[in-house]
C-alpha cells in the first residue's frame, strides 16, 4: 500500500534547492527533497554521497550555502528552518539520530530520554531551587513519561544502566526512544540498521511501521540495508556526489539505470 | 529461575570474597603496624632478628599478595633496610640486596624481571647525581655505592607495586564490562544506601557543631578556610564537573567577590550582610561576562580564555591603583556583623565559622537541587556530547552560560567571606595557583558528585595543614597524589553515582 499520493498535498518537509559547500568541495548541489505526512522516506546512495550532510543541514548542525528548508506541522503553521538553532528545529518538531551512536554515554538510560523531553518542559533557575508545585508535577511526569517511551521501546529493564553499557542494538533503539521524546511529526533516522543482525533489522521494520502508525509522524532514512529500504519506504531519494539521480517508489528506483550505474560503475565493454 | 540462582550464588561469593579482601587487609595493616612498633628483643645476633622479622613479614605480605615469592623478597628488603638504618651498617643491607638478587633472577614472572628492569634502569640514571660526589676541598671523588643500592630497591619495590595496582585496575575493568551488577564502592555506597549514609551525616553534624568547642582557634579557623574553599569548589563543580567545561581562570570570580565586600565597605560602609548577595550577583554577571567570548570554545581552548581571563582580572586589580589600591590590597576589612553585638575574637571565629557551615549547608542544597533538575540535566548532556545536546533541544548559550554563571555565583559569596574572615586582601591571594588548587579539588574530590568535591576541599585545604611538618615536601607529594590519583582512581576519591528510579512493577 503506497501512500505518496494521499499525503503529498502537504509535505511535513520540503527542501528546495538545497546547497552546501564546504570550501571549493560542493557536498550538495541544489538538492530538492519532499517528505509527505506519514510517509517513509528513504534516502540513499553511495558512501559520501552527502546523506548526512543534508541532515546536518535539514537539522541546522550546519548552515546551508544555499536554499530552504521549511517544516509543516500537521496541525499548524509553517516555519522556515534557515537560520534556526539545532534546539529550535527540535522544538519546532523535527528530530533526529546519528549514524555514529551519540547518546549521552554516562548517564543513565531514563535520563538519556529525559534529556529528550527538556525543551517540552519549563523549569528555569529559580523552579529547580524552589521546586513549586508545578515543577515538582513536571519532574514527576517527565520521570513517568519517559519510563512509558523507554516501554515502547522494550527498553524498560535497562532504566538505570549507563547508556554506555548497553548492548549495541539497545543503543541503536534508545536513540530513537531519545529522539522520539521530543514528541517529533518528523523524524531523521541515519542509518538506524547499521552494524545489526537480520532479527535486529526486522524489528527496526517493524518499529518504523509502528511509529507511523501509531504516532502518526513521518520518517526519512539513510540506509544502506537494501533490503530494508525496499520493504519499508513509500519513496526513495539516491543522492551521488550532492546530486538527486533518481526518485521514486522502490520499484521505479531499482529499475532505474542511473542508480545502477551509481551503484554498481558502468558497464565496460573490453 | 536458574539464571537467578546462579545470579544469587555469584552475589554470595563475590561478598565472601570481598570480606575476606578486607580482612587480609585489615591484617596487614595491623600486622605492619605491630612489627613497627614492637622491637623484640632476640638472643643470637642480628642473624636471627634478621631471620625472624623476614618470617614474619613475609607471611604478612603473603597475606596481602598472595604470593610466596614476592612475600619472601618484600620481607627482606624490608628488614634489611630496617638494620641498616638502625645500626649503619652497610653490610646488612648488601647482603640483603644479594639475596634478593638471587631470589629475583631464580623468579621467571615477568612481572618481576619488568621491576627488576625498572629498578636497574633508574640505578643507571640516577648514577651521576646520586652516587658520584666531587669533594672539592680534599679533591677527591667519592663513590656513594649504599646510595645506588637504596635507589634499586625503592624502585623495584615502587615499580611492582605501580604494576600490581594496575594489573588490579584493569582486573576490576574487566570485571565491570562482564556485567559486574554492583559495580558500587564503598564510598559509593555509603552515600546511595540511606541506612549507611543518614548515621554518616548524623556523625559529620555532631561532629562539624561540636567542633569549635573542641579545638583550638587555629583548627577553627582552617576549617573556616576549608569551608570557603568546598563552597568555591561546589561552584567549580557546576562548570566543570556537571557542564564538562574547563575553566582555569576560576578564582578571578572569587576576586569579583572578596573585592566587591572590600571596596563597597571602603568606599560607601556597605555592611557584610549586603554584601554576600551583591558578590553573589556580581559573580553571575561576571560568568555571564566570560560565558559570552568563550561559547563556541570547547576544551583546550577554553581552558586557554578562562585561564588569560583570570590573569586579567588579577592584573586589573594589580595595576588599577586608583580602584583597588594595588598590590599594597585593602587592609582593615571589617568582620561580618551580628546585630552590633561586639565579639570577642575567639567569638568572632566561631561565629565566622558557623556562618560558613550554613553557608556551606546553603551551598550544597541549592547545587543539588540544580544538579537534580531539568537544568542539571541539561548541563550533564552538554557535558556528554555538545551536538547530540542540541539536536535533543536544548539551548546550548543558555545551558553553557547559565553553567558559568551559577558557578561564578559561588566564588562571589566565597570570597565576599573570604575578605571578611582575613580582614585583609591583595591580589597576591588570586593568582592562577589558586584556580589549579581549586580544580584539583574538583577532580581529585570526584568531578561531580557533591560528596566528593566536599571531601576534595577539605582534604585539600586541610591535610597540608596537618602536615606542618612535611611542608617541604608538599608539592612534591601534591603531585604523586595527582599522578596517581589520575592513573588509578579517575573518577576522584568518590566517584558521581547517577540517580537510580525505581519504578512499580
Amino acid at each position: 500500500m503506497k501512500r505518496n499520493d494521499i499525503h503529498m498535498t502537504q509535505p511535513a518537509l520540503t527542501v528546495s534547492k538545497l546547497t552546501m559547500d564546504f570550501g571549493g568541495l560542493r557536498a550538495l548541489d541544489s538538492l530538492d527533497l519532499t517528505v509527505g505526512k506519514q510517509e517513509i522516506v528513504a534516502l540513499i546512495g553511495p558512501n559520501g554521497a552527502g546523506k548526512t550532510t543534508l541532515f546536518n543541514c535539514i537539522t541546522s548542525i550546519y548552515t546551508p550555502t544555499g536554499g530552504t528548508v521549511d517544516l509543516t506541522n500537521p496541525k499548524g503553521p509553517t516555519h522556515r528552518l534557515n537560520g534556526l538553532k539545532p534546539d529550535q528545529v527540535t522544538a519546532r518538531g523535527m528530530a533526529r539520530t546519528f549514524q555514529n551512536i551519540r547518546l549521552f554515554q554516562n548517564m543513565t538510560v531514563l535520563e538519556n530520554v529525559m534529556i529528550g523531553r527538556h525543551c517540552r518542559l519549563k523549569t528555569g533557575i529559580p523552579g529547580a531551587v524552589f521546586r513549586p508545585p508545578n515543577t515538582r508535577r513536571e519532574e514527576k511526569a517527565v520521570i513517568a513519561d519517559s519510563y512509558e517511551i523507554l516501554k515502547k521501546f522494550s527498553l524498560e529493564r535497562f532504566v538505570n544502566e549507563f547508556a554506555k553499557n548497553l548492548p549495541y542494538g539497545a543503543q541503536r533503539r534508545l536513540e530513537i526512544a531519545r529522539a522520539m521524546a521530543t514528541e517529533p511529526f518528523l523524524l531523521l533516522l541515519d542509518e538506524p540498521a547499521a552494524g545489526m543482525n537480520a532479527q535486529e533489522t526486522n524489528e527496526l521494520d517493524e518499529l518504523i511501521v509502528r511509529l507511523r502508525d501509531q504516532d502518526h509522524i513521518s520518517i526519512l532514512l539513510i540506509e544502506h540495508d537494501m533490503k530494508l529500504v525496499m520493504s519499508l519506504s513509500d519513496r526513495i531519494y539516491v543522492v551521488d556526489y550532492g546530486r538527486k539521480i533518481a526518485e521514486g517508489t522502490p520499484d521505479e528506483v531499482s529499475k532505474n539505470p542511473a542508480v545502477i550505474k551509481a551503484y554498481l560503475g558502468e558497464d565496460v565493454d573490453a | 529461575m536458574r539464571a537467578m540462582n546462579k545470579n544469587t550464588e555469584k552475589n554470595m561469593v563475590s561478598a565472601q570474597i570481598s570480606t575476606q579482601i578486607w580482612l587480609r587487609r585489615a591484617a596487614v595493616v595491623l600486622a605492619a603496624a605491630l612489627l613497627l612498633y614492637l622491637r623484640i628483643p632476640i638472643e643470637g645476633g642480628w642473624f636471627y632478628y634478621y631471620l625472624i622479622k623476614t618470617v614474619i613479614l613475609a607471611l604478612i605480605v603473603v597475606c596481602a599478595f598472595s604470593d610466596v615469592a614476592s612475600a619472601i623478597f618484600f620481607g627482606s628488603v624490608f628488614v634489611g633496610l630496617y638494620r641498616y638504618l638502625e645500626s649503619g651498617d652497610l653490610l646488612i643491607l648488601i647482603w640483603t640486596v644479594a639475596i634478593y638478587g638471587l631470589l629475583v633472577l631464580s623468579m621467571a614472572a615477568a612481572e618481576r624481571i619488568q621491576s627488576l628492569k625498572a629498578s636497574i634502569w633508574f640505578m643507571f640514571l640516577t648514577f651521576p647525581i646520586m652516587v658520584i660526589q666531587v669533594n672539592t676541598t680534599q679533591r677527591t671523588v667519592e663513590w656513594r655505592w649504599d646510595r645506588m643500592m637504596m635507589i634499586g630497591v625503592a624502585f623495584y619495590f615502587l615499580s611492582y607495586v605501580w604494576r600490581y595496582l594496575i594489573q588490579r585496575k584493569e582486573a576490576g575493568i574487566k570485571k565491570a564490562e562482564t556485567g559486574g551488577e554492583d559495580a558500587l564502592t564503598l564510598s559509593q555506597k555509603l552515600i546511595t544506601n540511606p541506612k549507611f549514609s543518614r548515621p554518616a551525616v548524623a556523625l559529620a553534624a555532631v561532629f562539624f557543631i561540636a567542633y569549635p568547642f573542641i579545638f583550638s582557634l587555629y583548627q577553627v579557623d582552617i576549617m573556616t578556610t576549608a569551608l570557603i574553599y568546598v563552597v568555591v569548589a561546589l561552584g567549580l563543580n557546576i562548570v566543570v564537573g556537571l557542564a564538562g567545561l574547563l575553566d582555569l581562570g576560576y578564582v578571578a570570580f572569587f576576586a569579583v567577590g572578596a573585592y566587591a565586600y572590600a571596596l563597597l565597605n571602603h568606599h560607601f560602609g556597605i555592611s557584610f550582610w549586603i554584601c554576600l548577595p551583591v558578590g553573589g550577583a556580581l559573580g553571575f554577571l561576571f560568568g555571564i561576562l566570560l560565558g559570552f567570548p568563550v561559547l563556541r570554545l570547547r576544551g583546550d581552548y577554553l581552558a586557554i580564555v578562562t585561564l588569560g581571563f583570570g590573569e586579567i582580572i588579577r592584573l586589573i586589580l594589580e595595576n588599577w591603583n586608583e580602584f583597588s589600591f594595588g598590590p599594597s590590597g585593602i587592609a582593615n576589612i571589617p568582620r561580618p556583623g551580628f546585630f552590633g553585638i561586639h565579639f570577642s575574637l575567639q567569638q568572632n571565629h566561631t561565629y565566622i565559622y558557623f556562618l560558613m557551615i550554613l553557608l556551606a549547608l546553603f551551598t550544597i542544597f541549592v547545587v543539588r537541587r540544580l544538579q537534580d533538575s531539568r537544568i542539571g540535566r541539561a548541563w550533564m548532556a552538554l557535558r556528554e556530547d555538545e551536538i547530540a545536546c542540541q539536536a535533543m533541544g536544548i539551548n546550548k548559550v543558555r545551558t553553557k552560560l547559565s553553567a558559568f554563571a551559577l558557578g561564578a555565583t559561588w566564588a562571589g559569596m566565597g570570597g565576599v567571606v573570604f575578605a571578611a574572615k582575613t580582614t585583609f586582601i591583595n591580589p597576591a591571594s588570586f593568582t592562577i595557583w589558586e584556580s589549579v588548587i581549586i580544580l584539583c579539588c574538583v577532580v581529585l574530590g570526584g568531578m561531580g558528585s557533591i560528596v566528593g568535591v566536599i571531601s576534595g576541599a577539605l582534604a585539600l585545604k586541610l591535610l597540608p595543614e596537618y602536615f606542618r611538618a612535611f611542608s617541604e615536601y608538599r608539592m612534591l607529594t601534591f603531585g604523586a597524589v595527582l599522578v596517581l590519583m589520575m592513573v588509578f582512581r579517575p573518577g576522584g576519591i568518590i566517584t558521581d553515582v547517577r540517580k537510580v528510579y525505581r519504578f512499580g512493577k
